[in-house]
């Protein structure tokens, strides 16, 4: 087996296959996701810009990141994409179809990843950052997240972006489901795609509406989601949310709200990481002392109370170092 | 056989000919006229497909039946490296410029016979080829007859032979509607084809409603186009499966009557009698056939051949049997005719029109059929908030057809893994296999028909006018930018001075964008 | 977790990955589609590129997507113009990735693919049992006698 360290060399010399195995060791976590973080560290000064792009199903996210990435490409980034699906729930398995429309449009430009979900949320939350962060020390940049804007937790791997797009379609309620779904709420750039529908504008003027009201307040402070309309499967429009992305960025770099970010962000992997970690211990004091649960089990304690108790005993034997 | 006389026609209630035309659109069916049987080969060049047309109207026939190769399907050209490479030729003839068309109907008269071109994607040209040929050889484009399929919303949803996305597609359809509604009358601009969403995996009533709704969508647009229904619905035509489930498959056909004449008339306003009937070619399904003891695949052809006489096709094309393998043998393409030829003449079938209508179980399982198929329009109309059309690019959108389509595949798949449905030969039955697959019998195609075309392309751009050729294609972007322009005439143009099929569908996709597949499975 | 499919078993934690793609111009991706959902069931990971790939495409998402194991399928006859290629463009991108074929290919050439270098061939048909084996069979074939999650 090749050794991670090996596989880094040549991942940073520009091995594509090395890069892959890479991702792939980070994905799966533990210590050989551990060795690589502590690798990377040095290479990763967190200036790649991350870019999430979110939204619905069917939405058009996909196409739009191929026009996306080719730009960027274009401009002399290497843009990388970690583009994230959901596995079954039932057998783990995931069909992962981002990559065929990205790649359709961006022609080979960039380095797509798949990734899918797992099963477990908070194996993704600490991926998605470990991948990020390898992409960049591999010279990667501007790094693109596309996830699947239905649940908690692609809303939460979106929270990892610098600028976060939304993508909305035109059709009966969109713009109303998505403000539903805790979409807006994340938005600095709202893109109306599929513009060549009917609809489009109204689509457009729902959201206009919303932001009046105040519903859109987006991250960042003082800062209003400017709304582009794009065509993604001509891209008509992509060059436009370019600029928004780059103003947003801009705007969050005169502000300091960058520095903001990439803060908050650490923090909240450590969070994510220590919450792990304490559940994985957890779990395992609970199957090797299934005594613990005598009490409650033969309700003469409460839940509550038998929690209390393990957790403290948990807690103090093991001591931050 | 017995001579025992026989009238045209039994029962009461509206009869063959008459509105719903459910059992059939002529009085008297086949007896009147038999099916035409449509055999459609063709590979190698064209100047060997020219050699075939040329017997097939020494022989008395009339109608000229054109298979292009794949790169030719994709709007590619024979000296695309990375898409035509070993492909040229093989499963159809090459088109690439119209000196290829030139050379395909070199010696025959335009204006006296019928051709049918199976093309999609890039139809247009071909169809400006077409006419490009006719205009120089002094036929009038009036005196034109024929077909080219031209049905590009079945592609998104089963073939899978797009170029551009739907929206400007559906508008190169329209154009051409148009084009040749005002200038050639006898052409039929689109055959509305369920056959591949059938082969694709779908159900016979997913088969009915998808065509049929597709049929909805062409008219639909048409109308916003600004066309008068009436106008050009009688030269739409449809071509449909004819797969294995007997009663099925004839219930399926004379549903299809049934809908389109009531659809037609109450829903979009026709009037005139000929724009309600639903004429439509037939073809044996392809994707029953089997690679195990590929000869009992001539019996399966025989019965859906008779299902699609049964069900009052208007034309039919039957399989070989070592389809499955390859493209077929001369000998196997042989006994495909002779088969729809005994359906024809041995078996009685085309003495009486609709001999199964009255059935209790036929006309249960046509009025079964209908319901399937309204089912999916009052889905579609519901997507399309009452547009058929919207309803339909929707669907292919949001992957209603595709999934609905590889749901229906996966569950054949499963029936057939778990023993539940029965393939002879494959799942049950499978003692006599002689393992025969050696592949000495099947043909292949050579390499010499590729380095023929190649040389063909070369000299033809070699010959022509390249800062004339540049021009005709920045107007056909230019036109493709203005929805209100017909593309038609700049596509006449542009091919009339030799510019590429493939430089013309680059044109055109620099305005529209190129197609790419969603990963619905 | 530990009796989900994905579960691991020494040597392999993570699911197979698999590519699934057609080579050319042909569109027939019926049996395509159906083998992505029998791998995704069998608690595969399918990337699925689909129609109108090349080698390149297939072999840069190989790479990038550290695929286990490349799904190819083949419709028309293509495949004794088609599998040679795909088999030289693993080996020139140094990649040890076993290739699995589906589609109707005659009996008598499944020999001629297999010393070409395909690691099995699949007819239209095969159950879905049949088909996650061959792929994991593939895939432990590459790994040597790694034992192979199931
Ligand atoms: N009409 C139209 N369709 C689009 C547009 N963008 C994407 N689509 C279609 O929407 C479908 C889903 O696109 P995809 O990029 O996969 O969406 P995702 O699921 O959000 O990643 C595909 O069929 C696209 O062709 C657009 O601008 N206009
Ligand atoms: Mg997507």
């Amino acid at each position: 087996m090749t050794e991670p360290g090996d596989l880094l060399e040549r991942a940073i010399a520009g091995e594509r296959r090395a890069l892959g195995r890479l991702l792939s060791l980070v994905e799966q976590g533990g210590e050989a996701a551990d060795e690589v973080a502590e690798m990377v560290h040095d290479r990763t000064p967190g200036e790649a810009p991350v870019i999430g792009v979110t939204g619905a199903p069917g939405t058009g996210k996909s196409t739009l990141v191929g026009h996306l990435v080719k730009e960027m490409a274009g401009t002399g980034g290497q843009p990388a994409v970690l583009a994230v699906d959901p596995s079954s729930p039932l057998t783990g398995g995931a069909i992962l179809g981002d990559r065929i429309r990205m790649d359709g449009v961006a022609g080979g430009r960039a380095f797509i990843r798949s990734m899918a979900t797992r099963g477990h949320a908070g194996g993704l939350a600490l991926a998605v950052p470990a991948a990020l962060r390898l992409f960049e020390a591999c010279g990667f940049g501007p790094l693109v997240v596309e996830t699947v804007g239905v649940g908690q937790v692609e809303v939460d791997v979106t929270r990892t972006a610098d600028t976060t797009v939304v993508l909305v379609a035109p059709g009966m309620g969109d713009a109303v489901q998505a403000n539903k779904a805790g979409l807006l709420e994340v938005a600095d750039v709202l893109v109306v795609n599929k513009a060549d529908r009917p609809g489009a504008d109204d689509t457009r003027r729902d959201l206009e509406h919303m932001l009046d009201l105040g519903r859109i307040t987006g991250l960042a402070q003082d800062w209003r989601p400017n709304i582009i309309m794009t065509t993604a499967t001509t891209g008509t429009g992509a060059d436009q949310v370019q600029n928004a992305i780059q103003a947003h960025r801009e705007h969050l770099t005169e502000t300091g709200q960058l520095e903001a970010r990439r803060r908050s962000r650490i923090h909240q992997e450590v969070l994510d990481r220590v919450t792990q970690e304490l559940d994985a211990a957890a779990s395992q004091y609970l199957s090797t002392q299934p005594a613990v649960l005598t009490e409650a089990l033969a309700g003469r304690s409460t839940p509550a109370a038998t929690a209390a108790k393990i957790s403290k005993r948990l807690l103090s034997n093991q001591p931050p170092s | 056989m017995s001579g025992v006389p026989v009238d045209p026609v039994y029962g009461d209630g509206p009869l063959p000919g008459e509105f719903p035309y459910t059992r059939g659109i002529y009085p008297e069916m086949y007896r009147s006229r038999l099916w035409t049987m449509r055999m459609f080969a063709g590979f190698g060049t064209a100047v060997d497909t020219n050699g075939r047309f040329k017997e097939i109207l020494r022989h008395g026939g009339t109608g000229l039946s054109t298979a292009f190769d794949m790169p030719t399907l994709m709007g590619r050209d024979s000296d695309d490296e990375v898409w035509s490479a070993g492909e040229v030729g093989r499963a159809g003839v090459a088109i690439d410029t119209l000196a290829d068309m030139e050379d395909l109907f070199a010696d025959i008269d335009l204006g006296s016979v019928s051709t049918s071109m199976t093309i999609n994607g890039p139809a247009i040209v071909a169809l400006a080829q077409y006419i490009a040929v006719a205009d120089k050889t002094g036929v009038d484009r009036a005196a034109l007859s024929g077909t080219i399929q031209n049905d590009i919303l079945k592609e998104y949803q089963a073939q899978k032979e797009y170029i551009f996305p739907p929206r400007p597609s559906m508008r190169i359809v329209t154009d051409m509607m148009r084009f040749t509604t005002a200038e050639m009358p006898r052409w039929h601009p689109v055959s509305i084809s369920g056959y591949h969403i059938r082969e694709a995996g779908s159900t016979a009533a997913q088969e009915l409603g998808f065509t049929l709704a597709n049929g909805f969508a062409y008219v639909e647009a048409a109308q916003a186009a600004g066309l008068d229904v009436d106008d050009f619905a009688a030269r739409l035509s449809f071509f449909f499966n004819s797969h294995s489930d007997f009663f099925e498959e004839i219930g399926k056909y004379r549903a299809a009557r049934r809908i389109w004449a009531t659809w037609m008339r109450q829903r979009y306003g026709a009037a005139s009698e000929r724009s309600l009937m639903c004429r439509f070619h037939t073809q044996t399904a392809g994707v029953s056939l089997t690679a195990q003891q590929p000869e009992i695949n001539i019996a399966r052809v025989a019965l859906q051949a008779l299902a699609g006489a049964l069900g009052g096709t208007q034309s039919l094309h039957t399989d070989a049997y070592d389809e499955a393998l390859a493209l077929p043998t001369e000998k196997a393409a042989r006994i495909a005719l002779r088969t729809q030829q005994i359906v024809a003449h041995e078996t009685g079938v085309a003495n009486v029109a609709d001999p199964l209508g009255g059935s209790a179980y036929v006309e249960w399982m046509t009025d079964e059929m209908e319901r399937r198929a309204t089912e999916i329009f009052d889905h579609l109309l519901d997507l399309g908030g009452g547009s058929i059309l919207e309803g339909v690019y929707e669907g292919i959108d949001n992957g209603y057809f595709v999934g609905q389509i590889a749901d229906s595949a996966y569950r054949f798949e499963r029936e057939v893994n778990d023993g539940t449905r029965i393939i002879v030969g494959v799942n049950a039955f499978t003692e006599g296999e002689d393992g025969d697959q050696d592949g000495a019998n099947l043909l292949r195609i050579e390499q010499d028909t590729e380095d023929f075309q190649l040389k063909r392309l070369a000299a033809v751009k070699q010959g022509r006018d390249d800062e004339a050729v540049n021009r005709s294609l920045e107007a056909v972007r230019h036109a493709a930018e203005d929805p209100g322009a017909n593309l038609m005439p700049p596509i006449i143009e542009a091919v009339s001075g030799y510019a590429t099929e493939g430089e013309i569908c680059d044109a055109l996709a620099s305005v529209f964008g190129r197609y790419v597949e969603q990963a619905i499975v | 977790m530990t009796d989900s499919p994905q579960a691991a078993v020494a040597g392999r934690t993570a699911p197979i990955r698999v590519v699934l793609a057609k080579l050319g111009l042909d569109g027939h991706d019926r049996g395509l589609k159906v083998v992505a959902r029998m791998l995704r069931d069998a608690g595969m990971e399918v990337i699925y590129l689909g129609l109108r790939q090349t080698t390149d495409t297939v072999i840069a998402a190989v790479e990038q997507e550290d695929a286990d194991v490349i799904g190819l399928s083949m419709h028309n006859a293509g495949h004794l113009a088609l599998a040679p290629r795909i088999v030289q463009a693993v080996s020139d991108a140094g990649l040890d990735v076993p290739v699995v074929i589906g589609g109707i290919v005659p009996e008598a050439d499944v020999s001629a693919l297999k010393e070409m270098g395909i690691s099995a061939v699949l007819h239209p048909g095969a159950s879905a049992v049949a088909v996650g084996e061959a792929v994991r069979e593939a895939v432990r074939g590459s790994l040597g006698d790694q034992p192979v999650h199931d």
